[in-house]
This record gives C-alpha cells, structure tokens and sequence, in this order.
C-alpha cells in the first residue's frame, strides 16, 4: 500500500485516496475545432510510461482535494507531489 | 506412550502433559510441543500420501519449510486444512487427522498409481486429460477427487478474527541472534520498534543450537536479552507473529496466531489478528531454510533434514531414530551427528561428498566412538518402503557427475541430510528486490535493497553467529539512525563460534542408471516433482524457469518449494548447460506461509459486511410488513404485502392506488446535493445537458449528466432555491460518483467558478405523495401554500410547514400522475410520514415500494440510469434529443457527434408488447430478428425493465434494439433459456398518457 503526502493533510494511506490518471490533461477551449481523431485524443489516449509518471489524486476519505503526484510506475516511489495549478516540479524524464 | 521421547532436556513443560488424537487414536505430549514433535515423540512415522503418487511420507522438517506433514485440524466450523504439524502448537483435545489417504496413511488404496508411475510424467494432465476439450470437466472431478489436500469448513467458524494498524520506526522480523541483536541496539535509541517472530518462543537458532555469547550460554544471553527487550518502554515484541507480505513503501502484512495454541473452548480473544503495519525501517533477520538433497528414495518416511533432527532432540526432547546416517556436504550437519550421539541415537556414518572435510567440527565427530566419516560418498538410494531401513553409499567422482565405485549399505531408520543453507530472502524479494545467486556462499543472498530493508545474519548469506549479532546490532543502530534517532556506539559481540569449512555444491547425486529409469529422486515432496520432470520439461523446450515451474508444478502447493525450489533451479541450470544462477528464481510473492480467509476478512461479516443505510421512516416500513429491497447501500421498501398477498397482488394493488387514489413513497434515499454560489448557475449549465441560467427561482427542471464521451450518466430534476443556490437530486446509487465528479471538473478544471457542493442525501427525509387525490391529502397537512392548479404548476416548488415542520415541496412526478414530494429534515420524516398517512386515510392512501415505482415509471416511458442505460447510452439513443442544449458547451457534448454516436444502427430505447398479454419477458432477455437462422443468431438488443401493468391490464417492456425507433410495428423474438420463443411487438416506450395531461392535473 502506497504512502502518499496529501498536500492538504500530510501522510496518510492509500486507502484514503482515489487514482485519477494522467494529469495535466487539459479539456480543450473549443471543442468544435478539433477533429474526432483530437477530440478521441484528449478523451481517451493516456501516458503509459515505464517511469516517472505524473498523475492525479484524490483524498478522496480525508480532505477530498485533488492534487498531482509524480510516481515511478516501476518503483512505485512518490518522487514529488503538488498542489492543482501549482508549476509543476521539474523531475527527469516524468512522463 | 511417548517411545521417542528423551528421559530429560529440551524445553518442553513435562508439568503439563497433553492429551491429543491423530486419525482417531489418543496420544500423550507435553506443553512446548509442537503436533510434529509429539508426533515423533509417539513413534509415528508415516502421517500421509504423496500428492500425486501417494507414496507414504513422513515428517521432514521442524519449520514453515514442512512439505509433508499437512494435516486436517479440529472439527465443525473451526477446521483448519492443510496446517503444517511442524508449526502446530499442540493443545489439550487437539484433533489431526492425514488428507491425501484412503483408508490411512498406513495402507493407502491410492497408492496403486504409484505403479503406473512410469505413465505419470511431468505435464502429464496436460497431455492426456485436455482433449476432447469437453471433457474436462469430467476428468477434473475425478483427478480433484484422487487429489485432495484437506476440507474447507461447511459451518460458520465459532471463532472470531480482528484486524489491526500499526506504526513503528523500526520492524524486525525474526527473533534468533541477529534480529535479537538488531532490537537491541534499535530500542535503545528510543525508537518504536515490533520484533516478531512467528514461533512461539523467541530465540530462531539458539532454541536448538549451543552457542557461547558473551561469556554466557546462548540461552542465558538468549533470556537476559528479552528481558531487556520487555522492559524498554517502546519495543514490542510479538511471538506467534508471521509477516506474510511485504508490499509498497514498508507496508508489511502480519499474521498474530492469537489463540490458535488454545483449545476451542479457551478464546476468549480472536484466533488469529491481521496486522498491516508501516515501518519506517524494516531489519530483516529471517533466518535460513536448510537445504535437502536430491538422491533415488529420498522421499521415505525416516529421511530429515539435519537441523530438524537437532531441532527434535534439543528442543523437543525428541529422539526421531534410533540408528542414523548423516548426510552431508557441509560442516553444519556434524553438530548434528553430535547432537544425536548425545541423545543415544547410534550414529553409524556420516557420508560427506567432500574429499577432504577439515576443521574442529569435524574433529569434534572424528572424536566420537563409533561414527565413521566416509569421505569423498554420497548416499544414493534409500532402502525401505514405509520407513527407511537403510541407504547405500558409494564414492562420488570429481565432476560430481557420476558414483566413481561399488556402493555399500548402511543400516539405519534416519538419515539425516543437509544439503547446506537457503537465506531466507523471500520478504526481501517480495520487497521489489531481486536475490542473487553467490557462487562462493553456494545460495541466494540478498541484491540491492529498492526500499528501506536490510538483511542481517542467516537470510543475508552470513551462517556464522558473531558476524550474525555484529550485523544485526549494526542494522539496529542504522535503521535508528536512519528513523532520525540517536542509537549510541556500535556494540560488538565476543562469541566462541567453531569456523566452519567450505561446502561442495552437488544439486542432484547421479544414479546408477540414467535419471528417467532410476528410482525417483525428489525435487519438490509436496507436489511430487522429481529431477526427471525438470529434464523432461528442459527437454521438451522448456526454457523460463517460471514456465517450467508451471509445467512440472515446482514450487507450487502450501510451501511454495520452501525446500525444493533451489536444488530445482539448479537442475534445471545443469540441464540448459547454465550456470547455477542463470535461471534465477521464480518470482517470491506472498504470503510467505497461508493466511487464513478469516484474518482477511476480520469482523467485516454478517451485518457488518458493509454500512447499511436506514431511512428515516424505516421503522415504520419495517412495522408495516414491508419487503426490503437493497440499493446500494440502502435498505429500500420494495413492496408491502398485505395478509394474503404475493408480491404481484401487492404490486397490483399499490399501482391501481397511485394511479386512481393517492399513493405514498419513501423517496430519501435520493441523492441529493446543494449547489451555492454565484457560478452555480454556470457550473450546472456545464455538467447537465440543457440551459439552466433562466431557470426562475422556485422553479424546478430535469436534468441529463454525460460523461466526456458522451454517454448517459446520471439524471435528476434540481430546483433553484435561490439567484445563487440550487437544489440537486441525483439517483440513489449515484449520489457518490456525482458528487465526486463535480468536485473533480471544478477543482481540476474550473477552479476559477465560485461555488459550493454539499451532500445533503441524510439531511433530507423525501416522502412523495402520488396520485389524483395527492393535493387533497396536502391541503390537509399543509395551511401555508396554495396547492391550486396554477398558482403551483407542475415542475416548480414552495416553502411551508407541514404537519408543523418546515418543508420544501417540490410539484414533481416520477409516476406521470399529480404528485407532491415533501421534503422535511430528516429527524422529523417519520413523525411527517405519519401525518400524511393519518390525512390521507380517508381516501384510503396506499404506501408502495420500488416495484410498484418501477412499474409506474416504465408505464411513462422513465429510464432508469443504470438499468435502461448501460454506459453506452446517448441521450439520442434513448429518444432524449430534447434534453441537449445548442446554445452552450456541456461535458460530453462534442463527443455526441463523433461519427460512432451518429450511426444508424446504434441501440436504441423502445417499447416492447409481447403477443401474449399476461407473458412478462424476463430483463436481460436477448432480443433477435429470427430464432431460426444458423448459430450464432445475430442479437439485435435487449430487454431493459419489464413488468405486468396493472393498469393497462397486460405486460409491458422496455428494450434497446438497434435502430429501434424506425422499425416501431415490427416484431422481435427472445429466445428464452427454457427453449420457448417469446414474439413481441415494437412500439413507443410510453405505454401510458403519452400527452402528459395527468401530471399537469
């Protein structure tokens, strides 16, 4: 089981968080002007790096905030964790 | 009587003898015994048949390594299976009895498949039982049966099970020298620190191995040092306690055998706790499984692993054998042969594949009267069928590839073998990290931590006791430090430890004919695998040791190859032409040993499976003779039978109700969210399908939510309360997934709206009155609002008191009748319920459930989201295009015109009348255009909700068929499981009102 730092509410277990996927995916301003191939892109194509991945949670038990996790898909380690809208950390070939 | 037992020694409580039974005889031990050492104690040698050739088998270890010795405990709902008698504590009344035999473990019918052994080779069930694919099923019911390892419990078990969190900063797992040394230096930092052992007693080697520390014997080293323990404020130690798992960031599963070792009648604590613990750091000090080795016979009842006879003699007092042979390619067996001369167990030889043992253990033998050291042999093959009678010897040549010379015979009923060391590295592995084979130690060890672990003594390679006690004081002191305490000096320990010499690696002793003819050489005892097997899969093309493992069923079964596994990857090294290591392992995956179902489940049973959620007029459902249904969580009213009544009669009667009188439900399991803010208006305009921004306040509107693709993904009707405040309904299930995927898209993607979310669901008690006479029964409870026509038009709500409570009350209608909701704060909803019920008793008002619900809405044509829709509905595809606004974005709304949501044959919402008006089709029934044409008939949809109308006087349904909507007047079929043939008539799915005048009422 994961030990993740909630930035709101410090360590707590997995068990308290939700996965949400990819982060820093953006919904398009205008819809309309994307082609179905686009628009298929941003609604179902996702990252699946073996390595640092930078992904969304939430504290989904505790203070039900999201936020964005870099986590390592093959180590597991939690290389930096930070807040929605806050510049994300640079970190070495996260994904 | 106890023949094997010593007349003094060992560390059992001659005090407090036990009475046992084993296959229906009684037998005598003591306190401190384990079921194997009493077992041996009585003389019992053969305690069960081989898993595929029922060859008799006996006892082999003293640990969680036992292949054979699994055994049936207790009775009733209390059975345990498969139980490894070597780790039994015995109890007073304890009852064991062998599995894999027919009618005993002595005489055995099965073993008849031992003769036809030749025609049983690895893959065997997979080359012969497979084809004709069909009949599996018939030759896996007799294989299963001639197979059986033990019974599940049929009762409930009587025992209860907890489960419990924990932290520390530094876990030790195993309490022999290394890990004691560890806890030490650790807990005199001040550190929290959890020493666990899943032995009863503390102690791992020196419970069974003579040791000098400090000036002092192991044992008073041994005592003083847990004395120390117990009085440090933050250590804990926890015997009985195996860590079965070892996961992500130094979270570890425990198994506490609480109250195992006591009889049924004595727990007065759970059997067994589930411990999940996070450590800060982790030491592991998990000891070392001796090794056997793979020589013809080597399965007979009589054949031990060497520590395991020492294990017998020094702590169970013990004597496995009267007349024994060693074994050996390493010096640690000789401590054995020492040990069995002082407890009177005639050693006759000790048979070393060495050509040159040296050093002062093997002076010490040399010493001995009567114990002759063959150099340079090996025993090749057993002698006896149910006990071993004797062995035969014969010099080993210098590539270790084939017997050089004549063999001798040997008398003797044990042969003790030792084949050296496996580390112990199997948390270490499951931890992420990889073991590595050490060509010089002649084992695994341990690779590069990947978390916050360390390996000290036995497990990290390292067998010798002061290197043992120095790394594990030094892993202490580290792992303190490392936790951000202060742990002092480094101590270092003063120990009389005799060196030990070099082993001679030998994986498989040669027969005297080829492998495959020679009598069969066990690799793997649970699982019958043999050297043979594993040349036979390298022949066959295998290459992976995971395949191989799959194929020949190494490693598999309750030890998981605890002993065979090794010597197994190493023959099959030998047989690719690898080196002992190339194929390295197969993967360590918990748990370690079994974990029982009940530890995993704890208290969460019966009721408290999950929450259970109550309305707050439940009890008075509940003293109604209401039938429950589950939604969710939820405890809903399904329906109210009256005496007499079944279900379709109930349902019946409280339709007619609702559709000609007046009706009343309990409608609080709706989830229901508060919307606030000054963008509440704009956040809705996003999330639902139509425009809410001219929504007038005290006006109420249906809403459709999409998911980004597109699909239908949950409905309600909300109402603005106020310019900034909106009242939202979601359905029942979900309440949750709403409330959740609203805050999602305003934290992550709108964060610049200003607005609110908050789940009401529980503060509501929702009670909807239904049916033609429902404003009468509200002008009643209500003085306050006017309940006329058009001064409260339908879709719109007001504010008031009724029946003396404060109350929103929304004109809105899920049966298409003239319907109230009124929604009071929950603590008042029974006490409001039963004023409408006494108002409206002169009109004879009916209460009505979910079926009664269902029946009303699929009369009106309503979907339910989730059993209508599947997740691959569009609002189009449910005839819905009037909910989807052209003047603003929504989620999901550009997915709408992706080429496949336009297709013309997509599934589509229709109504279903079957030709015979009293059929109901069953939902889920498959819809097809003609039940005749070949296999497999095309499916052209299926039935969604269907149930008998009583007020239409006949069956209705609703379906998704594929373009459904143009084929209205056609017919479809549903074949049905039974074999019938229902013919049914495609019409629109509003079977009643369709103009809608009656909710306008």
């Amino acid at each position: 089981m994961l030990h993740i730092e909630c930035p709101w509410c410090g360590p707590r277990d997995q068990s308290e968080f939700s996965y949400g996927g990819e982060a820093h995916i953006v919904r398009p301003t205008d819809p309309d002007a994307l082609s179905d191939e686009q628009w298929a892109d941003y609604l179902f194509m996702r990252a699946n790096p073996k390595g640092k991945h930078r992904e969304q949670w939430c504290h989904s038990a505790g203070c039900r905030r999201w936020f964005n996790v870099v986590r390592d898909t093959v180590s597991y380690e939690i290389v930096a964790v930070y807040r929605v809208g806050e510049t994300p950390p640079e970190v070495d070939d996260a994904d | 009587m106890q023949i094997r037992r010593l007349p003094s020694g060992g560390r059992i409580d001659r005090e407090t003898p036990l009475t046992f039974s084993f296959n229906g005889r009684a037998y005598t031990g003591y306190t401190g015994d384990t079921l194997a050492s009493a077992l041996l104690a009585n003389g019992i040698g053969v305690l069960a048949r081989s898993f595929k050739y029922h060859r008799p088998r006996g006892i082999v270890g003293s640990g969680a390594e036992e292949p054979n010795a699994l055994l049936q405990l207790g009775r009733g709902g209390s059975t345990l299976p498969n139980q490894r008698a070597t780790q039994v504590e015995l109890h007073d009344g304890l009852v064991a009895e062998s599995v894999n035999c027919w009618p005993s473990p002595q005489f055995d019918v099965a073993a008849v498949t031992g003769l036809f052994a030749k025609l049983l080779p690895a893959g065997f069930y997979y080359k012969t039982f497979m084809w004709p694919q069909r009949w599996w099923h018939t030759y896996e019911r007799f294989i299963r049966r001639a197979a059986g390892l033990g019974h599940c419990p049929r009762a409930p078990d009587p025992n209860y099970y907890e489960k419990t969190n924990a932290s520390c900063d530094v876990l030790v797992v195993g309490a022999g020298p290394a890990g004691i040394a560890a806890a030490l230096a650790a807990g005199k930092s001040g550190a929290r620190v959890l020493l666990v052992d899943e032995q009863s007693e503390l102690g791992g080697s020196l419970l069974f191995r003579d040791a000098q520390i400090g000036g002092d014997s192991g044992d008073v080293w041994l005592q003083d040092s847990l004395a120390v323990l117990r009085d440090t404020p933050e250590v804990t130690l926890l015997p009985r306690t195996t860590v079965f798992g070892y996961y992500s960031h130094n979270w570890l599963g425990m198994l506490e055998r609480v109250t195992d070792h006591l009889p049924d009648g004595d727990r007065s604590q759970p059997r067994q706790r589930l411990w999940r613990v996070r450590a800060r750091q982790v030491i592991l000090a998990t000891g070392a499984i001796e090794r056997p080795l793979v020589f013809c016979n080597n399965d007979r009842p009589g054949v031990m692993l060497a520590s395991a006879v020492s294990t017998y003699i020094k702590r169970y007092a013990v004597r496995p054998g009267t007349r024994a042979v060693v074994f050996t390619n390493n010096d640690s067996a000789y401590l054995s042969a020492l040990d069995m001369q002082q407890a009177g167990v005639a050693v006759t030889a000790v048979v070393d594949a060495r050509d040159n043992p040296q050093g002062p253990i093997i002076d010490a033998v040399n010493a001995q009267q009567g114990i002759e050291i063959i150099r340079g042999a090996v025993v090749h093959d057993v002698l006896g069928h149910k006990r071993v009678h004797g062995v035969k010897v014969a010099p080993l040549d210098a590539a270790a590839a084939a017997l050089s010379g004549s063999s001798r015979a040997l008398d003797c009923d044990l042969l003790a073998v030792s084949g050296g060391w496996n580390p112990t590295v199997h948390l270490h592995a499951q931890s992420g990290a990889r073991a590595v084979f050490n060509e010089q130690r002649g084992c695994f060890v341990p690779g590069q931590p990947v978390q916050s672990e360390r390996s000290v003594g036995a497990c990290s390679g390292e067998f010798a006791l002061k290197p043992s006690l120095d790394a594990g004081a030094a892993a202490g002191a580290d792992a303190a430090r490392e936790a951000g305490f202060k742990p002092g000096r480094k101590r270092t320990y003063k120990v009389q430890d005799a060196e030990q010499g070099p082993a001679r690696l030998v994986w498989r002793i040669p027969a005297r004919t080829r492998v495959s003819r020679a009598a069969k050489q066990f690799v793997d005892l649970q699982n019958d695998t043999t050297a043979a097997d594993l040349e036979l899969a390298v022949r066959e093309g295998f290459r992976s040791i995971e395949h191989i493992k799959r194929y020949t069923a190494l490693g598999f079964g309750t030890d998981q190859g605890k002993l065979g596994n090794i010597n197994g990857m190493a023959i099959v090294a030998a047989a690719l032409g690898e080196n002992t290591g190339g194929p390295g392992t197969t993967t360590f995956r918990p748990a370690y040993t079994p974990v029982t179902f009940g530890a995993i489940v704890g208290r969460e049973i019966g009721d408290r499976f999950a929450p259970i959620r109550k309305t707050a007029m439940h009890p008075w459902h509940e003293a109604h003779g209401a039938e429950f249904e589950d939604v969710g969580q939820w405890k809903r009213p399904w329906f109210y039978p009256q005496p007499g009544e079944d279900m379709r009669q109930a349902v019946n009667r409280e339709c007619l109700a609702a559709r000609n009188d007046v009706a009343i439900m309990d409608g609080s399991t709706l989830g229901k969210i508060d919307v606030r803010g000054p963008d509440a208006a704009e956040f809705l305009n996003r999330v639902y399908t139509n425009g809410w921004s001219k929504l007038a306040v005290g006006r109420c509107r249906y809403g459709l939510m999409l998911g980004e693709d597109g699909m239908v993904m949950d409905d309600g009707v909300s109402a603005r309360l106020a310019e900034d405040r909106f009242y939202m309904t979601t359905t029942t299930g979900g309440a949750a997934a709403v409330l959740g995927w609203m805050e999602r898209w305003l934290q992550t993607e709108w964060p610049h709206l200003k607005v609110h979310f908050t789940s009401v669901t529980d503060q509501w008690a929702t009670i909807g009155v239904v049916g033609p006479k429902s404003r009468e029964v509200l002008g009643k409870l209500c003085s306050d609002i006017d309940f006329d026509r058009d001064s409260f038009p339908f879709m719109s709500f007001r504010e008031g008191t009724v029946a003396g409570v404060g109350a929103r009350v929304f004109r809105i209608s899920f049966s298409g009748e003239l319907a109230y909701e009124i929604n009071v704060p929950a603590n008042y909803g029974q006490s409001v319920w039963q004023a409408a019920m006494a108002a409206g008793a002169e009109f004879d008002i009916t209460p009505y459930g979910t079926e009664a619900m269902h029946v009303l809405r699929a009369e009106k044509g309503f979907v339910i989201v989730g059993q209508d829709t599947d997740g691959s509905m569009t609002p189009a595809d449910l005839g819905m295009d009037w909910i989807l606004s052209r003047q603003k974005d929504y989620i999901g709304r550009r997915s709408l015109a992706r080429s496949d949501c336009v297709r013309a044959d997509r599934k589509q919402l229709v109504g279903l009348l079957t030709e015979q008006p009293d059929q109901v089709l069953p939902e889920g029934a498959q819809l097809v255009d003609d039940a005749q044409v070949t296999r497999p008939v095309p499916m052209i949809g299926h039935v969604t909700s269907s149930y008998f109308s009583a007020c239409l006087q006949r069956s209705i349904a609703l379906a998704v068929v594929k373009g459904g909507r143009q084929r209205t007047g056609d017919t479809v079929r549903a074949p049905l499981a039974d074999g019938s043939v229902v013919q049914a008539t495609i019409v629109s799915p509003v079977f009643y009102d369709p103009e809608g005048d009656r909710q306008h009422a």
